[in-house]
C-alpha cells in the first residue's frame, strides 16, 4: 500500500499531538513543568523529523502519482475519506515542516519564561495541523487541517507576543478566516457537482467554465490573502511584528506557503481555463507586489517588519512563478517557497538573537554588531545574501527559474520581476549596514554576547541547507521534476481540450 | 591542475576566514599567499598546456540543475581565453596577497582581510572559466559580493559603508540587463552552454524578439550588464567611490581584475557579438565616450586613487570600443597589458599612501621623490606605460586599440579613434599631474608627516618589481601571440572573427602616421602637464578662475552623482515612505479598519434606541405597524 510499509504519513501527522498530549499530563511545580515541556518537544519534533527524513530516503522521484498513499473510508455515502499521500509538490514541504519544529522549540528554549507548557503544546498541535494540510489528498480532510493551523498560530501571536499582540493577532485570524468561507463555499460547490471530495479525482474532473470562474474567484481570495498578495498583505507585517521570534519563524516558513501551496494543488490544476484567464491579472498584482513592497520595505524602521515586507515580495516572485504554467515558472516558484521557507526563518532568527539580548527590533537601536558579535554577523551576512538571491545561496536558483518562466510568457513581466533584485539588494545591505556596520555608539551594546552554542545548533542547519540548495540544487529540484512536468503537461492538454471545444 | 587554480584561492579563504582566530594573523597571511602561490602556479601551468600547447578542455564537475530543458552545468572551461584570464588573475593576486602582507601589517583583523581577498580571486576564477552564462553569472555576482566586503572593509567609516551599498547596488542594475540577457539567451538557443550557443547562432540570426533580431538585442543586454561590472559611462559611478577600500583591493579589484569582467564577456560572446553589428556600434560608442568622459575628470581630481580610478574607467573604454569594432583580440591584450601597470600605479600609489601617513591627497604633498626613490620609478614605470610611451606595454596596446578603431572604417570606429586620440592626450597629461603633484615642488604635508616619510618595506616592494617588470616586457612578448601573425593560432576557437570581419588584419596596414599619433599627443600631454605644474604652477588656478563653470562641472565628475540622486534615490524614498504611510497604513488598511469601526459605531447606535422605556418601543412598533399596512396595501393593489 504504501513504500514504507506502515502508515508513514498518519504518524508524522499525529506524532507530535501524542508529544502533545504527554505534555499536557505533566504535573509538578512550574519549572519542572516548563523544563519536561522543552524537552519533551524537542524530542517529539526531532523523532517526527527523523520519521520525516524516510520520505527523503524512499521518495520515488521517478513518478509523478501520489505515494505513501493511505485510504480509509470516512463518511462513505458523502464520498469524504481520510486520504492522505504526497506528490513532488508537497513532499518536500513536510520535510521543511517537520524540520522547522524542532529549530523553533530551540530557539524558544530561553525566550519563553511564561506557560511554558502550553507555548510547547500550541507548537506541536501547530506542526501536526501543517504536516496534515501538506498531507492531506481529501479536500474536506484539507479545509480541517487548513483551517485548524490558524488557531494555535493565533493563541501564540495573541498570548506570548508583544505589544499589539491582541490587535495582530485578530487581524491575522479574521483576515485568513475571511478568506476561508469562499473556500468553503467553494469546497461545497465542487462536491455538488462532482461528488466526491478526493483531490485526485477532482483533478480528473472537468468544471463547466463558468463555474470554473466562480470557483477561482472563491479558490482566489482565500489563497491571496494567506500568500499574501497584494494588497491583501497588511495583517503580515503587523503579524511578524508581534509574534514571538519562533512564531515568526514558522508563519514566514511554512504558513506563508499554504497559499501558493493552494493555488499549485487546487487553483492550477483542477480550473485551468480560468487560471489561464486570471493569469494577467495574478501577473500584475505579483509585480506590484514585487516593486511596492520592497519599496516599503526600504522605509522600514523596525526589523521585524522590513523582513516581513520582503517576504511580501518574496511572495510576489512564487505567486508570478506558478501562473506562468511553464515548467521553470513553476518549479523556480516552488524552489523559491522552500528556499524562502529557510532564509527568510533564518533571517527571523537572526533578528531574534538580537532581540533576546537588548528587547529592541527598532533599527536605529543598533549598529556596529559586526565589532562586538562576529561570527553572528557572518551569519547575518550569508542570510542577507540569500534573501538577495546571491548565486551560490538559495535564493539564486528560484529567483533565476521564475524569471526563465515568466520570460516566455512576457518579457516585461520578467523586467518587473527583476526590479526585484535591484530593490531587494537596497533594502537588505541597508538594513545590513545600519545594524551591523558603521561605530558602536551605544555602550550597553558593548558587552553583548555572540553566539551561545545552543543558536549555532539552531542556526546550523539552516546555513547548511542555505549553502546546499544554493551550490547543488538539484538534489531538491529532482523531487518534483516529475510532478512539475505532469502539471504542466496536463494544464496544456486542459486548455487545447477547451479550445477544441470552443471551435 | 586545472582544478587547482580555481579552488586552491578557496581553500585559503576558507581556511584564513574559519580558522583565522587559530591560525592567527601571520598564520592566515600565510596561508592564503601559499594557497595563492600553488594556484598561480597551476595556473602558469595551465597556460602552458592550454594557451601555448593549443589543448582547450573542459573540466565537468556536477549538474547545476536541469528543468524542463534548461540544464546549467558546473564546469571549468579551459580555453586560450579563459586561460590567459586565469594565468593573469592568480598571478596578479599572489603579489596582491604579498604586497597586503606589508601593507595590512597594522591591521586588526588581518585573517578577515585575506579570507575576502582570496575570496574574491576564487569568483574571478570561476567567472572566468564558467562554461555557461549562469556560471559566468555566479562568477559575476560573486566578485560583486567580494568587493562589496572589500570596499567596504573598514566598516566602522560610514562613507565606506555607503561606497560599499552603492557598488553592490550599481552592479545589481546591470545585473538586471545581464539576467535578462541570459533568459533571452536560453530562449533563443534553448541553451545557456556556450558550446551549443556558439554553435547554433548561424540558425539564431533568423529568431526576433519584439520585431528586433534576437541577436542584437542579446548583445546590448549583455553589454549593458558588462557596464555596470566594467564602470561604462552611466553606470560607472560606483568605481571612484570604490576607493574607499584599501588600496591593495582597489589594485587588485578596482582595476586589474573585477572591472575587466565586462571586457571579457564581451570577448567570451564574440560569435554572438560577430553577428549583432548595431550591439557592436553601442559597444563602440559608449566605450570611447567613457575613455574620453573618464579623462576629463581624471584630470581635475585631487585624491592619489581617484585620479587612477578614473584612469581604469576611461582604460577599460578602451577596451570596449576596440570590442566594439570587432577586435577582441585588441580589448584582450589591452586588458592583460593594463592589469600589470595598473596595479603596479595603484600599489605604488599605496607605497605613497603609506610613506604619507594615510594622505592621500595630492595638493597636501610634494618634494618627496628624494625621500622614496624606488617608489618614484615605479610610478614612472607605471605612467609611462599607461600613457603608452614608446616599447613600454601600454604602447603596444595601447596602439594597437587605436590602430583597430581607425582600420574599422565605420563611423563608431571614427568616432571611436577620435575620442581615443584625445583621452590618449589628457591620459599622458594627468599621469604627470599627478607625478609631478605628489613627488615634485615643495613640500606641502605638515612637518610631522614629512618627518616620517619612508620607503616601503621589501615584502611590498618585491611584488611592485614584478609588475613593473611585467609592465615593461608584457606588451613586446606577447603582442605577436596577441594581435601579431600568430594571433589566429593562439587565440583558436576561443575568439570567434567572422568570415567578414577583417578590422585585425586592415589594422595591420593603416598610414604610418597612426600608430605615431597616440605617442605624439602622449609626449604633448607630458609637455602640457610640465608646464602647467613644473614652470608655470599659477596656471591651473587661472584656468580654472577663468573657466569655473567647466572646472566645476568636471571637479564634480559631470554631476552624476547629483543626477542619479535626484531621479532615483529621492524619487525611491519618496515612493518608499508614500507607500507605507498612505497606502499600507492609510489606504489598504484604512478599509478593514473603518469597516471595523463602522460596526462599531453601528452597534452603538443600535445600543442607544434600546432605552428600556416601554412607550419609545410602543412609538415604534406603531410606526413600523403602519409602514407595513401600507406596504401590504399597495402590494395588494
Amino acid at each position: 500500500m504504501n513504500a514504507a510499509g506502515f502508515p508513514l504519513l498518519s504518524l508524522v501527522t499525529f506524532l507530535p499531538l501524542a508529544g502533545a498530549f504527554i505534555i499536557l499530563m505533566v504535573r509538578g511545580d512550574e519549572a519542572t513543568v516548563a523544563s519536561n515541556a522543552r524537552w519533551t518537544a524537542l524530542w517529539t519534533s526531532l523523532i517526527t523529523l527523523a520519521l520525516s527524513l524516510i520520505l527523503w530516503a524512499r521518495f520515488d522521484k521517478g513518478t509523478a502519482e501520489f505515494q505513501f498513499v493511505e485510504r480509509l473510508a470516512w463518511l462513505p455515502e458523502y464520498g469524504v475519506a481520510y486520504h492522505m499521500g504526497v506528490d513532488g509538490i508537497s513532499v518536500l514541504f513536510i520535510l521543511l515542516s517537520t524540520l522547522l519544529t524542532p529549530i523553533c522549540i530551540l530557539a524558544s528554549w530561553e525566550s519563553v519564561q511564561s506557560r511554558v507548557r502550553e507555548y510547547m503544546v500550541a507548537f506541536l498541535v501547530l506542526e501536526s495541523m501543517m504536516v496534515g494540510m501538506f498531507a492531506a489528498l481529501d479536500f474536506v480532510l484539507f479545509y480541517i487541517f487548513f483551517e485548524a493551523v490558524l488557531i494555535p498560530m493565533f493563541l501564540i501571536i495573541g498570548v506570548w507576543g508583544g505589544a499589539r499582540r491582541v490587535y495582530a493577532a485578530f487581524k491575522f485570524f479574521l483576515y485568513t478566516l475571511a478568506g476561508s468561507l469562499l473556500m468553503l463555499l467553494a469546497l461545497l460547490a465542487m462536491w455538488f457537482h462532482a461528488g466526491t471530495t478526493d483531490i485526485p479525482t477532482l483533478m480528473q474532473t472537468a468544471f463547466p467554465y463558468q463555474m470554473q470562474i466562480w470557483l477561482f474567484l472563491a479558490f482566489f481570495v482565500s489563497f491571496a490573502v494567506k500568500v499574501p498578495m497584494w494588497p491583501v498583505h497588511t495583517w503580515l507585517p503587523d503579524a511578524h511584528v508581534e509574534a514571538p521570534t519562533a512564531g515568526s519563524v514558522i508563519l514566514a516558513g511554512v504558513l506563508l506557503k499554504m497559499g501558493a501551496y493552494g493555488f499549485l494543488r487546487f487553483s492550477v490544476p483542477m480550473l485551468p481555463q480560468a487560471s489561464a484567464d486570471f493569469a494577467p491579472l495574478i501577473f500584475s498584482l505579483s509585480v506590484v507586489a514585487i516593486v511596492y513592497t520592497s519599496l516599503v520595505a526600504l522605509a522600514q524602521e523596525d526589523m521585524k517588519k522590513l523582513i516581513a515586507y520582503s517576504s511580501v515580495a518574496h511572495m510576489g516572485i512564487v505567486t508570478l512563478g506558478i501562473f506562468t504554467f511553464t515548467h521553470q515558472g513553476i518549479s523556480g516558484a516552488l524552489f523559491t517557497m522552500l528556499s524562502h521557507g529557510v532564509v527568510s526563518g533564518a533571517l527571523f532568527l537572526c533578528v531574534g538573537v538580537l532581540y533576546d539580548r537588548v528587547h529592541s527590533r527598532e533599527i536605529a537601536r543598533y549598529g556596529g554588531v559586526a565589532k562586538i558579535m562576529p561570527a553572528y554577523a557572518l551569519i547575518f551576512m550569508l542570510f542577507t545574501m540569500a534573501s538577495v538571491a546571491l548565486p551560490g545561496t538559495a535564493g539564486f536558483p528560484g529567483e533565476l527559474l521564475v524569471i526563465v518562466g515568466a520570460f516566455k510568457v512576457n518579457p516585461w513581466v520578467a523586467l518587473g520581476a527583476t526590479m526585484g533584485m535591484v530593490l531587494g539588494a537596497a533594502y537588505m545591505l541597508y538594513l545590513y549596514r545600519r545594524v551591523a556596520f558603521g561605530r558602536v555608539t551605544r555602550d550597553d551594546l558593548r558587552s553583548l554576547l555572540d553566539l551561545s552554542p545552543r543558536e549555532v545548533a539552531v542556526f546550523a542547519p539552516l546555513i547548511l541547507l542555505t549553502l546546499w540548495m544554493g551550490v547543488y540544487p538539484s538534489s531538491f529540484l529532482d523531487f518534483f521534476e516529475a510532478s512539475v512536468a505532469a502539471m504542466v503537461t496536463r494544464h496544456e492538454a486542459a486548455l487545447g481540450a477547451a479550445r477544441l471545444a470552443g471551435m | 591542475m586545472y582544478v587547482g587554480a580555481i579552488f586552491f584561492p578557496l581553500l585559503g579563504a576558507c581556511l584564513a576566514g574559519f580558522l583565522g582566530r587559530w591560525l592567527g594573523d601571520k598564520g592566515s597571511q600565510w596561508v592564503t599567499v601559499a594557497c595563492m602561490a600553488l594556484a598561480a602556479a597551476c595556473g602558469f601551468g595551465a597556460f602552458l598546456q592550454v594557451a601555448l600547447g593549443s589543448a582547450p578542455g573542459v573540466v565537468p564537475i556536477v549538474t547545476f540543475l536541469d528543468v524542463g530543458g534548461f540544464e546549467v552545468e558546473w564546469a571549468l572551461r579551459y580555453d586560450t581565453l579563459s586561460v590567459v584570464m586565469v594565468a593573469m588573475v592568480t598571478f596578479i593576486s599572489t603579489l596582491i596577497h604579498i604586497y597586503s602582507v606589508g601593507y595590512m601589517s597594522h591591521d586588526a583583523t588581518t585573517p578577515r582581510f585575506f579570507a575576502y581577498l582570496s575570496l574574491f580571486t576564487f569568483m574571478m576564477l570561476m567567472l572566468v572559466t564558467a562554461d555557461n552564462l549562469v556560471q559566468l553569472f555566479f562568477g559575476w555576482e560573486g566578485v560583486g559580493l567580494a568587493s562589496y566586503l572589500l570596499i567596504g572593509y573598514w566598516y566602522e567609516k560610514d562613507s565606506a559603508n555607503a561606497a560599499a551599498m552603492k557598488a553592490f547596488i550599481v552592479n545589481r542594475v546591470g545585473d538586471v540587463f545581464f539576467m535578462l540577457g541570459l533568459v533571452l539567451t536560453f530562449w533563443t538557443f534553448q541553451s545557456v552552454e556556450f558550446e551549443t550557443i556558439f554553435a547554433s547562432v548561424a540558425q539564431a540570426q533568423q529568431v526576433r524578439f519584439l520585431g528586433l533580431p534576437a541577436l542584437e538585442v542579446i548583445g546590448v543586454l549583455l553589454f549593458l550588464g558588462a557596464c555596470g561590472k566594467s564602470a561604462q559611462l552611466g553606470l560607472h559611478t560606483w568605481l571612484p567611490d570604490a576607493m574607499e577600500g584599501p588600496t591593495p583591493v582597489s589594485a587588485l579589484i578596482h582595476a586589474a581584475t573585477m572591472v575587466t569582467a565586462g571586457v571579457f564577456l564581451m570577448a567570451r560572446m564574440s560569435p554572438v557579438m560577430e553577428y549583432a553589428p548595431t550591439a557592436l556600434a553601442i559597444v563602440a560608442i559608449v566605450g570611447a565616450s567613457t575613455a574620453l568622459f573618464a579623462a576629463t575628470i581624471g584630470c581635475v581630481q585631487n585624491d592619489i586613487k581617484r585620479i587612477i580610478a578614473y584612469s581604469t574607467c576611461s582604460q577599460l573604454g578602451y577596451m570596449f570600443f576596440a570590442a566594439g569594432v570587432g577586435v577582441y583580440q585588441a580589448a584582450i591584450f589591452h586588458l592583460f597589458t593594463h592589469a600589470f601597470f595598473k596595479a603596479l600605479l595603484f600599489l605604488g600609489a599605496g607605497s605613497v599612501i603609506h610613506a604619507m601617513s594615510d594622505e592621500q591627497d595630492i595638493r597636501r604633498m610634494g618634494g618627496i621623490w628624494r625621500k622614496i626613490p624606488v617608489t618614484y620609478a615605479m610610478i614612472w614605470i607605471g605612467s609611462l606605460a599607461l600613457a603608452g610611451m614608446p616599447f613600454f606595454a601600454g604602447y603596444y596596446s595601447k596602439d594597437m586599440v587605436l590602430e583597430v578603431a581607425y582600420a574599422a572604417h565605420s563611423g563608431p570606429g571614427m568616432y571611436a579613434f577620435v575620442l581615443g586620440l584625445l583621452a590618449a592626450f589628457l591620459t599622458a597629461f594627468y599621469s604627470w599631474r599627478l607625478i609631478i603633484l605628489t613627488f615634485h615642488g615643495e613640500a606641502r604635508a605638515d612637518h610631522h608627516t614629512m618627518e616620517h616619510v619612508h620607503e616601503s618595506p621589501l615584502v611590498m616592494l618585491v611584488p611592485l618589481f614584478a609588475l613593473a617588470a611585467g609592465a615593461v616586457v608584457t606588451g613586446f612578448l606577447f603582442y605577436p601571440l596577441m594581435v601579431g601573425e600568430q594571433q589566429a593560432a593562439f587565440w583558436g576557437a576561443s575568439i570567434h572573427t567572422a568570415a567578414h570581419n577583417h578590422v585585425l588584419e586592415h589594422a595591420h596596414h593603416v598610414p604610418a602616421w597612426v600608430p605615431l599619433a597616440p605617442v605624439v599627443v602622449g609626449l604633448a600631454g607630458i609637455a602640457l602637464a610640465y608646464v602647467m605644474y613644473m614652470f608655470a604652477p599659477g596656471l591651473p588656478a587661472q584656468l580654472a578662475a577663468r573657466f569655473p563653470a567647466v572646472y566645476r562641472f568636471l571637479l564634480n565628475k559631470w554631476y552624476f552623482d547629483e543626477l542619479y540622486d535626484a531621479i532615483f534615490v529621492r524619487p525611491a524614498r519618496w515612493l518608499a515612505r508614500a507607500f507605507w504611510k498612505t497606502g499600507d497604513a492609510r489606504i489598504i488598511d484604512g478599509v478593514p479598519n473603518g469597516a471595523a469601526d463602522l460596526a462599531v459605531q453601528a452597534a452603538r447606535g443600535a445600543v442607544r434606541i434600546q432605552t428600556g422605556r416601554v412607550a419609545n418601543y410602543a412609538f415604534a412598533m406603531i410606526i413600523g405597524l403602519v409602514l407595513f399596512v401600507t406596504l401590504l396595501l399597495y402590494g395588494a393593489r
